[in-house]
């Protein structure tokens, strides 16, 4: 970071260059949570009970088995960006701010692997 | 030190030149709020808090997902848990995490194209979708417990 000059100072204090991506791809998971949830909402809405057997049928199935890997991953997706936003906001020293931004990767990857798998478990079969 | 502005001591970092420096978001003047309250700031705070509770709700999501993978032992136990007093606390709030998300992510929306910033209007979406966010919730639940 620059020190002695203006310049300097607003390179070092300026923009990263690369917030419209982030502000875009927050947008265009944010549709995709939209439609996945009321689709998740509605369906639990419609479900007869929320016994095991009856879950385990639903989600058996081909078309929720993929909705509901589509509303695990674009809802993930769209969380991990989300709180990458208030965790810049609040948290402001270099290393914090690494360390936060390394647990929140970590978490985002190891609930989209851990959802995934799941999904994929039950709608395959196999207890 | 020169006092540069109201409040600019309070929540700042030192800058380069060694003075303190406003960052965002710079809400507090000491203990006071530095900002008038108002509908626009109520809705975007909410915005904000219903997202991190929206969070939550995808470890209840993984949770669910995970005893139903491991049996029905394992889903018992969810089911136990989520319908205890203090599980229903964490499902009501869930719920409205993600419905109010939803309603001022909408707004947000709209706000975006550059619409809806004329001072009546803004105040009258940015109350309809907070309240909408509450009311909403509420019926979603009723039509859950009442069918």
């Amino acid at each position: 970071m620059g020190n002695g000059t203006s310049i300097g100072r607003v390179r070092g204090l300026g923009s990263a260059h690369s917030g419209a991506h982030h502000w875009l791809i927050i947008r265009y998971t944010a549709v995709g949570s939209l439609l996945l949830t009321v689709w998740f909402g509605v369906s639990l809405l419609l479900m007869p009970n929320f016994d095991y057997v009856t879950i385990r049928e639903w989600l058996a199935q081909p078309v929720p088995a993929t909705a509901l890997a589509l509303f695990v991953l674009t809802n993930i997706w769209h969380a991990r960006l989300g709180i990458q936003v208030v965790l810049e906001d609040y948290v402001h020293t270099d290393a914090n701010k690494f360390a936060s931004m390394a647990a929140l990767n970590l978490i985002t990857f190891a609930a989209g692997a851990f959802g995934l798998f799941c999904v994929i478990r039950l709608a395959l079969g196999g207890a | 030190m020169t006092v540069r502005g109201k409040g600019f001591d309070s929540m700042a970092n030192a800058g380069p030149t060694g003075r303190n420096r406003p960052i965002s978001p710079h809400l507090m003047d000491g203990a006071a709020l530095h900002w008038r309250w108002g509908p626009g700031m109520l809705s975007s705070i909410l915005h904000r808090v219903t997202g991190v509770a929206a969070t939550v709700g995808i470890f209840v999501a993984l949770w669910w997902l995970g005893a139903l993978v491991s049996g029905p032992e394992s889903y018992a136990f969810f089911v136990a848990q989520a319908t205890s007093w203090y599980g229903m606390v964490v499902l009501v709030g869930v719920s409205w995490g993600v419905i109010a998300h939803a309603i001022t992510g909408i707004r947000h929306f709209v706000l975006d194209t550059g619409a809806g910033y004329e001072l009546a209007s803004n105040k009258l979406w940015a109350n309809v979708s907070t309240v909408l966010g509450f009311v909403l919730t509420a019926a979603f639940w009723a039509a859950l417990l009442l069918r």
